[in-house]
C-alpha cells in the first residue's frame, strides 16, 4: 500500500468512524445520564433513513428533508421520553431491555405498513453528485466529503454544547450524580427529555445522511446497533469523548482490516473490544 | 379472479374433507393432483416468490390447468424466507395437505428444509430458484429436480468472456456467505481454466454494504477487470458506489446476471451502463418463444416477467411433461422421474435439458447493460452443465 492509498483509506476510516460517532453519542448519553439501555436506538437510525427517502421523494430536496426530518425526530424523541421512557429510569435494566426490544418490533412493523418491505434508493443531491479525482484510477464522491464535513460540524457542536455551555454543565452534572444535581436545583426532568430527544435526533440524522450512500432497507437498524454498542463499550459508558475516540478506532480497524486481513475482517472489531475490556474493563474513558 | 380462485379452493377443500374419509385408503386415479406452493409471499423476497408462483400457474393454465388429464388443486404456504421454519413449513404441505408435489422456493436456507423433507418422505420436489450446490450435488435425490441454476453456474461462464476481452488479471468481490462463496467457486474455476489470474479476493459480511474501503483497494491494485456476485439492494448499491468512485470508466465490471437483474430503473441505469453479466436468461432475448411468453405473462398478471418468472414457468412445463408421460399417475414414480430426466424444456430462455444430477443443462448468455436493459451480446457458454460433484445419480 503506497502513501496515497494509505491516506485515502485513512479518510475512509475517519468518515466511517464519525458516522458511528453520531450514532453512538446518543446511545452513550442516554445510557450515561438516564441509565437506560436503549436497544431501539438502531430503529431511530432506520427511521431517519426512511424519513429521508419519503421526504426527498415528496419534495425532491434532500437538504430540506434532512432539516425537517431532524425536527420531526427531535419531536418524536421528546414524545417517547414523555410517554414511555421516563417511567423506566428507575426500573430494572431487564424491564428497559424488554421495552426497547418491543419498540424495535413496533418500529419495524410501522415501517412495513408505511413504506413496505422493499429496498429503496435515495438520490444524491444534484449539487453534490460529482467526484474529485484523487489518483489515476480513483475518484472520491463529493457527497462523502460533504457528509464528513457535516459529521465533523456536529461532533464539534456536541463538544461545545457539552463542555462550553450551561446546559452542557448540567448534563455533565446529571451524568455524574443525578440526585445531587437535582438537589442543587437542576431541572432533571426537563434535562432528561432534552438529552433523549437529542440522542434520537442524532441517530436519525446519521440515518438520513447515509441514506443516499447506503440503500434504505428493512432491519438496517439492527446491523448498526451492534456496532454502536461496541463503540459505547470501548469508549466507556456515558463518555462522549470516549465514544468519539472509540468510533474513530473502530473505523480504522474495520477499514484496514477489510483490506489487509479480509479473512478476519468481520472479527477484528470484536477482537479490539475484547482487548480493550481486558486492560480497561470500564472502557477507555471511564466516567 | 383471486376471489373466484379462493371460492374454488375453499369449496374444493370442503369437498375434499368430506370425501377423503370415504375414499381412503387408496386415492382414486381421477382425484385432483395436489400441488404445494411454498414461496416467500411476504418479506424482502416477496416479489421473487410471486414471480415464480405466477410463472408456474401460467404454464399450467396454458394447458387447461390439467396434469396428464387430471384436475389440479393448489395449496399455499408462505415460507417468509425463514430458514428456521423451513422443515416445519414443508411438512405442512407434505403431512397436513398431503400434496403430490412441492414447488419452491427462493431462499437457499429454506430450500435445505424442503430438501430434507423431500429426501425423508420421497415427495416430488421442484426447485424454481434456490441455487445451493448441495441440492444437485452431494445431497442430490431422484425425486428432486431444479429448473433454475446452481450458484456457480452463471459465473462459471464469466472467465472465458473476460479472457477473450484480454482481461488477464482480475479481482473477485462478493458477500461472504454460501451463495457468494459458491458463485466465487464457479468464477475461479472458469477463469483459471481460461488462463486468467485472480489477483485478490475481497469480501464483506452479508448483507453489509459499506464498500468504500474495498473500492479504494481495487483502485490501488488496478486489475484489468473486476468480477463480482451481488444481488438485490446490495447489488444496486455496489453498482452506484463503483461508479461514484470513478472506477466504472477505468476498470470494467463483470458479474453474475443477478447483479443487474430487475434493478435497472432511472436511478440506477446511468451508473450501470456497460456492465457485462452472464445469466441463463435476459428479458431482451429475441425469438417467438420469449416474446409470446412475455406477452402472455404481462397480459395475465399485469406485470413484466423476469428470470424468476421464467424459472417458475419452466417448473410448470417440467411437471406437465412428466405427468403427461404417466397419464397423470404421479404414483408411478419410476416412469415419472425418467420422463422428467429426459424432458426437453422449450423455455423462453431457449431449449434446455436435465443433467443426470437434475439441474438444467442450459445456455448462459452474455449481456451488457444498455439504457435500462440487459442486451444480449451472444451465448457465453453453450449447454453449460453443473459438475454435479458428489451426486450419486451421476
Amino acid at each position: 500500500m503506497d502513501l496515497a492509498n494509505f491516506l485515502i483509506q485513512l479518510l475512509n476510516s475517519v468518515q466511517y468512524g464519525l458516522l458511528l460517532f453520531l450514532l453512538a453519542a446518543g446511545l452513550t448519553l442516554i445510557f450515561g445520564i438516564m441509565g437506560v439501555v436503549n436497544l431501539a436506538h438502531g430503529s431511530f437510525y432506520m427511521l431517519g433513513a426512511y424519513l429521508a427517502y419519503a421526504l426527498t421523494g415528496a419534495w425532491g430536496n434532500l437538504f430540506l428533508a434532512v432539516i425537517a426530518g431532524a425536527v420531526l425526530s427531535l419531536l418524536l424523541g421528546w414524545l417517547l421520553e414523555k410517554i414511555l421512557f421516563k417511567h423506566f429510569y428507575h426500573r430494572d435494566h431487564l424491564d428497559q431491555v424488554l421495552l426497547t426490544f418491543g419498540l424495535i418490533y413496533i418500529f419495524e412493523e410501522l415501517r412495513s405498513m408505511l413504506w413496505g418491505d422493499d429496498v429503496h434508493n435515495v438520490a444524491v443531491p444534484e449539487s453534490l453528485n460529482w467526484s474529485i479525482t484523487l489518483t489515476d484510477t480513483l475518484s472520491y464522491p463529493a457527497y462523502r466529503l460533504f457528509m464528513l464535513g457535516i459529521c465533523l460540524l456536529l461532533a464539534l457542536g456536541l463538544w461545545v454544547l457539552i463542555s462550553r455551555t450551561k446546559i452542557g454543565m448540567k448534563i455533565r452534572a446529571g451524568a455524574f450524580n443525578s440526585d445531587m444535581a437535582q438537589a442543587l436545583g437542576v431541572n432533571i426532568v426537563r434535562l432528561h427529555a432534552l438529552v433523549f430527544a437529542l440522542g434520537v435526533a442524532l441517530a436519525s440524522l446519521a440515518g438520513m445522511l447515509t441514506a443516499p450512500l447506503s440503500s434504505v432497507y428493512p432491519y438496517m437498524g439492527s446491523q448498526v446497533l451492534i456496532m454502536c454498542f461496541v463503540v459505547v463499550v470501548i469508549g466507556g459508558i456515558g463518555s462522549v469523548r470516549g465514544a468519539l475516540t472509540a468510533a474513530l478506532l473502530v473505523g480504522l480497524v474495520d477499514t484496514f482490516g477489510k483490506v489487509l486481513l479480509p479473512q478476519f475482517a468481520s472479527m477484528l472489531v470484536y477482537v479490539l473490544m475484547a482487548l480493550v475490556l481486558l486492560y480497561k474493563p470500564e472502557g477507555l474513558f471511564k466516567q | 379472479m383471486t376471489s373466484r380462485r379462493q371460492v374454488l379452493t375453499r369449496s374444493a377443500a370442503i369437498l375434499g374433507a368430506a370425501s377423503t374419509s370415504l375414499m381412503l385408503p387408496a386415492r382414486a386415479q381421477n382425484a385432483k393432483v395436489r400441488i404445494g406452493m411454498m414461496f416467500p409471499y411476504t418479506g424482502t423476497f416477496a416479489q421473487l416468490g410471486l414471480a415464480c408462483d405466477n410463472g408456474f400457474r401460467l404454464a399450467l393454465e396454458e394447458k387447461g390447468n390439467k396434469l396428464g388429464g387430471r384436475e389440479i388443486e393448489y395449496f399455499k404456504v408462505d415460507d417468509e424466507s425463514e430458514p428456521a421454519k423451513g422443515v416445519e413449513n414443508a411438512n405442512k404441505l407434505v403431512q397436513r395437505d398431503k400434496v403430490d408435489v412441492v414447488i419452491g422456493t427462493i431462499h437457499s436456507g429454506v430450500q435445505m428444509g424442503i430438501h430434507k423433507v423431500a429426501r425423508e418422505t420421497g415427495v416430488l420436489s421442484i426447485i424454481p430458484n434456490a441455487g445451493l450446490h448441495a441440492a444437485t450435488r452431494a445431497l442430490c435425490a431422484p425425486n428432486v429436480f431444479r429448473t433454475s441454476f446452481t450458484n456457480s453456474q452463471p459465473t462459471l461462464a464469466l472467465g472465458k468472456v473476460m479472457m477473450d476481452k484480454g482481461h488477464k488479471k482480475a479481482v473477485w468481490i462478493t458477500w461472504k456467505y454460501a451463495a457468494g462463496d459458491e458463485a466465487g467457486e464457479g468464477f475461479k474455476e472458469g477463469y483459471l481454466a481460461a488462463g486468467g489470474t485472480i489477483v485478490k479476493e475481497l469480501g464483506l459480511p452479508f448483507p453489509n454494504v459499506e464498500f468504500q474501503a474495498l473500492l479504494t483497494e481495487i483502485a490501488s491494485i488496478k486489475p484489468d477487470a473486476v468480477a463480482c456476485f451481488f444481488s438485490g439492494g446490495g447489488a444496486s448499491k455496489f453498482i452506484r458506489d463503483y461508479a461514484a468512485a470513478g472506477l466504472a470508466s477505468k476498470i470494467p465490471l463483470y458479474g453474475s446476471g443477478f447483479l443487474t437483474e430487475g434493478l435497472l430503473d432511472d436511478e440506477l441505469a446511468p451508473s450501470a451502463q456497460g456492465i457485462m453479466t452472464t445469466l441463463h436468461y435476459s428479458a431482451s432475448l429475441t425469438g417467438k418463444r420469449n416474446d409470446g411468453f412475455r406477452l402472455a405473462f404481462a397480459k395475465r398478471f399485469k406485470m413484466q416477467p423476469d428470470v424468476y418468472a421464467v424459472q417458475g414457468y419452466d417448473a410448470g412445463q417440467l411437471l406437465l411433461q412428466g405427468a403427461a408421460a404417466v397419464n397423470g399417475d404421479l404414483t408411478n414414480k419410476k416412469a415419472l422421474y425418467t420422463a422428467m430426466e429426459n424432458a426437453v424444456i422449450d423455455s423462453p430462455r431457449g431449449k434446455w435439458t436435465m443433467s443426470k444430477a437434475h439441474n438444467p443443462v442450459q445456455d448462459i448468455y452474455l449481456r451488457v447493460v444498455k439504457g435500462k436493459e440487459n442486451v444480449v451480446l451472444g451465448v457465453a457458454a453453450k449447454a453449460l452443465s453443473d459438475s454435479g460433484v458428489g451426486c450419486k445419480l451421476v
